[in-house]
């Protein structure tokens, strides 16, 4: 597998404008004869479809939920990040760049994440053009806070829906090139595989979710925007459906897929309360701007919490991190929240949080301050829970949320596969290890909107492949697959759910490779998740046909995918013999507690090269140079 | 607690529906309404049969994927929240409960719980945006927009789009929604230039669905999950006199 980043030459600052300079331009006149399918419609997908087809391409876009503008990203709450410095705290490119790559614990790419940093502020114009109604101040100009992670404030937002207020910019940009006949937009279709010829891609196989018809498109470029991983624990914070079919199916096809092992845990959830919970609730961590984190000091104390008094409580975050506090990166607080509970001092009815305690800000800022802050995350907590949060702190754990591993791309955003684009979450490429609060949404649209604009014309403009018919035998083959495996779910004579067995994987993956992974944990996962894999497929059961609309399909086909993604994750985890950000070996520490990485033999990007079979794949490294920052560790105290 | 529910089953557009009773027992408080639909779901795969299928996706609310009438309201029998926010502490043991899909012309149903809103989709695309090419705006502070048009053009963008106001009300009216999105771009300097265009887009292509007449009943406001004012439509109608009464180039 060859790994060409094509990372351009010179100075760091410049490399983005020279490649600008020297991509390849598909004749403005010629455009129109590109097709581009866009396999997405979050931040990234409907940001590039709208982008691509203003240029001029003519552009398919899939999602499958009933609206693009349901996708996943509409959830993201807390805000997006940009070197803007309006505030004039010290902001600029320079240091967004380096808290990205410091938070990304130095296992990213250096170019990559200084492009970004220098097309954030273009991202914050843009949407304000679009009529994102962003937090003002009474100047009518617009309001920056800080994010976890970042010691300035260059963080924008709107309310707690900040994803959704940049998703219905971006669906609406969308919705103009729908109206004008330029993007074709097929809602309730799932992608099921991937036609590649020649080694090139050419196109994608969907099932129609309402009449359950199979069908190809074909395309000049396919563009994977399809998000996310993390429901492979089954319990995440994110949507139902967010799946890892797409990217999955790209990888049986012949892409890379990059630091599997690279996951997030949110350390600010609401706990778990019962085993027929279906998702975990994100509490945005704008709260740990003015909430406390604390426990008792006391293993077991199950006293009302305003009756421990404040020497009775642990503020252990301000304790272990005093410059950083409340506000150090989530990987970290996320450990240190585990910490806590394994060690007895949970609180809540399963003795399974911590307080997130506001009581402090209230008192010096006032209810209503508080409230003009926080309130619709307020609301959603007490709606939750039944408890009131102005009153009572908030307990908080933290969740599965966010998938830095991804499919390989490279610098033109480009999987290992020519012709297949990857953007946004799935893809792995802008931070490292660990990615910082407010980014996701930053990178999302960086690449739909300025980055892959501009990089999918060096694939375009280059020699094009032969001409394939729709009815080729290379795609009716591909097509008789995907027939095969719905009917193989929906004729086997099993008698489990789709969700059983996802509930079922989702712990051995949570219980072996969350938080803290170690090599004997992942052996035994090694060892369960193939038993499990092989009962799912004689034992599941999916009720209906494939024929017509079936969520139970559709679910058994992701939880397919899911089976061998979660091997691949643990092999991935396994094999990565230090700590770094989200990966937590716990071999692998410093005194205090924290990741000991090892940049003598892990200063790479590990991508997994299918070979015929899960668990088969072959390991190829992407050594990372760093030429502008010192490689250093972490440190948030 | 234990609930009897009749959930309306009809297999496809075509096919004639009708309810059909299940008991969902030992189900708890602090589950949410969709959860114990899950419980449901997964005794009838369990007896091998087809589980009811509804829409969902981000269950908190965002999203505008969920959505049934339950018990005659849409979303249910909580103010300012989605079907998939509420939770069975709404409802104690021994409760009868009635779950239909959004009925509305408009939205034909596509099977048991799940209709088709693509409408919706339909009036943004006829004008329920600004029009600005990527790469093509100014500073972002370069234009202050006063906080309390901020604020309300924030009230207004709020909408998930979840088609609940047209469920609610008695004409099937699309009004809430429309005004929704008309008055969040008409309050802020960015949606002046196309104002006029944009209302009169947006309400020609409501006419032209299967959508009723707005008659100020206010059923919308009601069962909105984001609580969005039916102020918003008094402005719409401002908006669509000024465009049919204002000479184009009217500031
Ligand atoms: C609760 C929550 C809060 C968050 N808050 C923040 C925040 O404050 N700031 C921040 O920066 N980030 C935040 N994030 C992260 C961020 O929201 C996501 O990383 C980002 O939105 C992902 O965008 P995307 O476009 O890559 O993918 P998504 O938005 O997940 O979109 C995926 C798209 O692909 C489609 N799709 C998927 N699979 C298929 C398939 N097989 N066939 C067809 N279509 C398919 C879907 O229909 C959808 O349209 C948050 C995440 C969560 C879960
Ligand atoms: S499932 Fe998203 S709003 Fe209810």
């Amino acid at each position: 597998m060859l790994l060409d980043a094509k990372i351009p030459g010179g100075p760091l600052a410049s490399k983005w404008s020279e490649h600008i300079l020297h991509s390849k331009l598909v004749n403005p006149a010629n455009k129109r004869k590109y097709h581009v399918l866009v396999v997405g419609s979050g931040l990234a997908g409907a940001s590039a479809a709208a982008t691509l087809a203003e240029l001029g391409y003519q552009v398919s876009c899939f999602c499958f939920q009933d609206s693009p503008r349901r996708a996943h990203s509409i959830a993201a709450q807390g805000g997006i990040n940009a070197a803007k410095n309006y505030p004039n705290d010290g902001d600029s490119v320079a240091r967004l760049f380096y808290d990205t790559i410091k938070g990304g614990d130095f296992r990213s790419r250096e170019a990559n994440v200084h492009r970004l940093a220098e097309v954030s502020s273009n991202i914050i114009d843009q949407c304000v053009a679009q009529g994102v109604p962003f937090a003002r101040e009474y100047s009518g100009l617009l309001d920056n806070r800080s994010f976890g992670g970042a010691p300035v404030s260059r963080t924008f937002y709107a309310r707690g829906q900040t994803g959704q207020q940049l998703l219905l910019g971006a669906y609406q940009a969308l919705s103009r090139q729908i109206g004008l006949g330029t993007v074709k937009m097929h809602p309730r279709t799932e992608l099921l595989d991937l036609i590649v010829v020649d080694g090139a891609c050419r196109g994608i196989v969907v099932r129609d979710l309402v009449s359950g018809q199979i069908s190809s498109h074909l395309g000049d470029a396919v563009v994977l925007g399809t998000g996310g991983y993390s429901n492979v624990f089954y319990l995440s914070t994110n949507a139902l459906g967010c799946n890892t079919t797409a990217i999955w199916r790209a990888h049986r096809r012949g892409a890379g897929f990059a630091n599997p092992c690279y996951t997030q845990i949110h350390p600010t959830c609401i706990p778990q309360s019962g085993d027929y919970q279906s998702k975990l609730t994100l509490m945005s961590e704008s709260l740990r701007n003015d909430g406390r984190i604390w426990v008792p000091r006391t293993p077991g104390d199950r006293r009302n919490p305003a009756n421990i008094p404040d020497g009775e409580r642990d503020y252990y975050l301000e304790r272990l991190y005093p410059s950083f506090g409340n506000l150090c990166p989530r990987d970290i607080a996320s450990r240190r929240a585990k910490e806590q509970v394994d060690s007895g001092r949970g609180v809540g009815e399963l003795s399974n949080g911590v307080y997130l305690d506001f009581s402090e800000a209230i008192g010096r800022l006032g209810q209503p301050t508080i409230q003009a802050r926080y309130g619709n995350l307020f609301d959603m907590y007490a709606r939750i829970t039944g408890e009131d949060p102005y009153r009572v702190p908030m307990r908080i754990y933290p969740a599965p949320h966010y998938t830095m591993g991804g499919l390989w791309v490279d610098y033109n955003l480009m999987s290992t596969i020519p012709g297949l684009h990857v953007v946004g979450e799935a893809n792995f490429s802008d931070h490292g290890a660990n990615r910082l609060g407010a980014s996701a949404l930053m990178q999302g649209l960086a690449d739909g909107y300025f980055v892959l604009p501009v990089t999918i014309g060096n694939y375009l403009a280059g020699p094009r492949p032969a001409p394939l018919a729709a009815d080729a035998a290379a795609v009716r083959a591909v097509e008789d697959e995907v027939r095969q495996r719905v009917s193989k779910l929906v004729d086997n004579d099993g008698d489990l759910s789709p969700t059983h067995f996802h509930r079922e994987l989702g712990r051995i993956v949570w219980n072996y490779c969350g938080m803290g992974r170690n090599a004997a944990g992942l052996r035994t996962a090694l060892d369960q998740i193939p038993v499990l894999r092989e009962e799912f497929h004689a034992r599941v059961r999916v009720p209906g046909s494939g024929e017509s609309l079936n969520q139970a399909l559709e679910r058994a086909g992701r939880v397919a995918d899911y089976f061998e993604l979660a091997e691949l994750l643990c092999r991935d985890a396994l094999e990565r013999e230090e700590s770094c950000g989200g990966h937590f070996r716990e071999e692998h520490q410093t005194e205090e507690g924290e990741a000991r990485r090892d940049d003598v033999n892990f200063a790479h990007v590990a991508v997994w090269e299918w070979t015929g079979a899960s668990g088969q794949q072959r390991r190829h490294t992407e050594p990372l140079a760093y030429e502008a920052v010192e490689l250093t560790q972490r440190s948030y105290k | 607690m234990n609930l009897i529910l009749h959930v309306w089953r009809q297999a496809s557009p075509t096919a004639r529906g009708r309810f059909e009773t299940y008991t969902a027992n030992d189900v708890n408080e602090e589950m949410s309404f969709l959860e114990m639909l899950d419980v449901v779901n997964e005794q009838l795969i369990a007896n091998n049969q087809e589980p009811i299928a509804f829409e969902h996706d981000c269950r908190e609310g965002i999203c505008g994927s969920c959505g049934v009438v339950v018990n005659g309201e849409p979303h249910g029998p909580h103010r300012g929240g989605a079907t998939c926010q509420l939770h069975l502490r709404h409802f104690k043991s021994g409760d009868e409960i009635w779950i239909e899909p959004f009925r509305a012309k408009a939205f034909p149903v596509l099977k048991d719980l799940i209709v088709d809103r693509g409408a919706l989709d339909r009036i943004i695309q006829a004008g329920g945006y600004v029009s600005v090419r990527t790469g093509s705006a100014p500073d972002a502070n370069a234009v202050l927009v006063p906080k309390q048009y901020a604020e309300q053009a924030m009230n207004a963008a709020e909408c998930i789009g979840c088609g609940a106001c047209v469920a609610a009300c008695p004409n099937a009216a699309a009004m809430l929604f429309t005004a929704a999105k008309v008055s969040h771009l008409a309050l802020l300097p960015q949606g002046q230039p196309e104002r006029t265009q944009r209302v009169e887009g947006m309400v020609a292509r409501v006419n032209a669905e299967a959508f009723g007449h707005c008659t100020n009943h206010g059923a919308c406001e009601a069962a909105c999950p984001k609580g969005i004012s039916v102020d918003f439509i008094a402005r719409l109608n401002r908006e669509l006199l000024k465009a049919a009464v204002l000479p184009p180039q009217e500031p």
